[in-house]
């Protein structure tokens, strides 16, 4: 993280010139860089037009007013998140409070006090620092179309509770298939193996944010909703098998073994945000939804059918999808029994 | 009596810089005029969001440079001007007036 004393971008409003030159003498003496509107609209065209890390806004103006600039910043995507400080005389408190409901980063009441100023713009400006981290942490790791919803609804790294699909995909007996052949040949398998998966579960919407040996584990649903999550993760598993045929051939050909997988899906309530640093971060989801979904995938070895999945699934599966019932099945550690299904089509 | 406080207006020329604080008490002499004029101008055509601008930002000036009285005065008519209440203003824009030619005055007396 950069250090709170590095110049920032401000942009000053205020209608007043005697302010509007007694803040920019005060930030620029604390190195930042400024520039003025003696209104609102001037100061809406500059933010438009140029790119900014503060804005230090008087409420009180001509033509377009604080309250006004605040809404306008919040209808724009590129802008919502840029920090504003108010700029108030004392007696107008009540009106700054609705300036922090509608969006407001914090407050200075004029006439300034320059250590007050100087705290708080460092404050505004760190936070700036790190929606921008985040923003390009987003654009780094999420696919094109995640980033951009993401940050036209907003993000937070928070998590939040969330109904989702959760597939776990397996390789069966991969530990005696790679004793049986090469280092070399076992990474090439693998790399050829996740490409294609990787393949079929994009297409469906999912996303893949667990890869662990010969296994991975992806989400559909989310970050980005989708009310068809279920039938996009069944779907994407009957493309993955579909998929593994023809790669199996391949093998076939190559003298290699085929490998068989087993998926496991289940539907709920799972836990999801992003974690990670500057230069790694993940889609995380935890809940007990991702246990079952692990435990259903081990289940298929048991009962040997490809895709398996529970009830949740099941009920948003349209018709073109036929699921044969395998019946209620209590996995270990778990109190209640889930009804299992298989995909038959 | 002074106009001025000179414990706020000592704390401005700190953090001024001698310099700035010529320049700042200049653009006060140029605008605070314009914003009476305004002011007057907003009252005669009954305007009371006119003027309870200007009288906003006399205040805001005013209380910059510590001439307190003024800010008073100013924070009077603001609040007439905001609760549409023009015709009682009374004397107090003449007070006003007083109050600023006054300050600027001594203002004109601190620069350096």
């Amino acid at each position: 993280m950069k250090p709170a004393h590095e110049p920032g971008r401000m942009l000053v409003v205020d209608d007043n010139r005697v302010n509007r030159l007694l803040l920019t003498h005060a930030l620029e003496q604390n190195g930042h860089h400024v520039s003025t509107a003696e209104n609102g609209r001037i100061g809406m065209e500059m933010l438009r037009s140029q790119t900014f890390d503060v804005i230090l806004l008087d409420i009180d103006m001509p033509e377009m007013n604080g309250f006004e600039v605040l809404e306008a910043l919040l209808q724009d995507r590129e802008l919502r998140d840029l920090p504003v400080i108010m700029t108030s005389a004392s007696d107008e408190l009540d009106r700054v409070v609705k300036c922090i409901e509608m969006g407001a980063e914090d407050y200075l009441v004029k006439p300034l006090n320059p250590v007050l100023l100087r705290a708080r713009v460092n404050t505004s400006l760190e936070k700036k620092r790190l929606r921008d981290q985040q923003r390009q942490l987003f654009r780094t790791f999420a696919t094109p179309e995640v980033a951009e919803q993401l940050l036209r609804e907003g993000f937070s790294l928070g998590g939040k509770y969330i109904t989702a699909s959760v597939m776990f995909t397996d390789i069966r007996s991969f530990t005696s298939l790679s004793e049986d052949q090469d280092p070399s040949d076992t990474i090439e398998m693998l790399n050829g193996y996740f490409a294609l998966m990787f393949d079929a579960i994009t297409r469906h919407y999912g996303t893949v944010n667990q890869m662990e040996g010969d296994g991975m584990m992806a989400i559909f649903g989310a970050p980005v909703h989708r009310d068809d999550h279920r039938e996009q993760a069944v779907r994407a598993a009957l493309e993955m098998i579909e998929l593994l045929k023809s790669f199996n051939e391949q093998r076939t050909m190559q003298k290699k073994r085929p490998i068989e997988i087993g998926i496991g899906i289940a539907t709920g309530r799972v836990i999801a945000g992003y974690t990670g640093t500057q230069h790694r971060a993940t889609y995380t989801c935890v809940g007990d939804t991702v246990n079952v979904a692990a435990r259903i995938q081990d289940h298929t070895k048991a009962v040997h059918k490809p895709i398996l999945f529970d009830h949740y699934t099941r009920e948003g599966l349209p018709d073109g999808i036929s699921a044969e019932d395998l019946g209620p099945v209590t996995f270990k550690g778990k109190q209640q029994p889930i009804r299992i299904y298989a995909v038959t089509s | 009596m002074p106009g001025i406080d000179r414990t706020t207006f000592d704390e401005l020329r700190q953090m001024s810089g001698a310099e700035f604080i010529n320049e700042l008490i200049d653009t006060f002499l140029e605008d605070a005029p314009k914003l009476l004029a305004e002011m007057k101008t907003a009252l005669a055509a009954g305007d009371a969001d006119s003027f309870r601008r200007g009288a906003h930002s006399l205040k805001s000036n005013a209380a910059t440079f510590g001439a307190g009285s003024l800010a008073d005065l100013a924070k009077e008519l603001e609040s007439l001007g905001r609760e549409n209440r023009l015709t009682e203003t009374g004397g107090r824009l003449g007070a006003l007036e007083e109050a600023l030619t006054s300050a600027c005055d001594e203002l004109k007396g601190l620069k350096s």
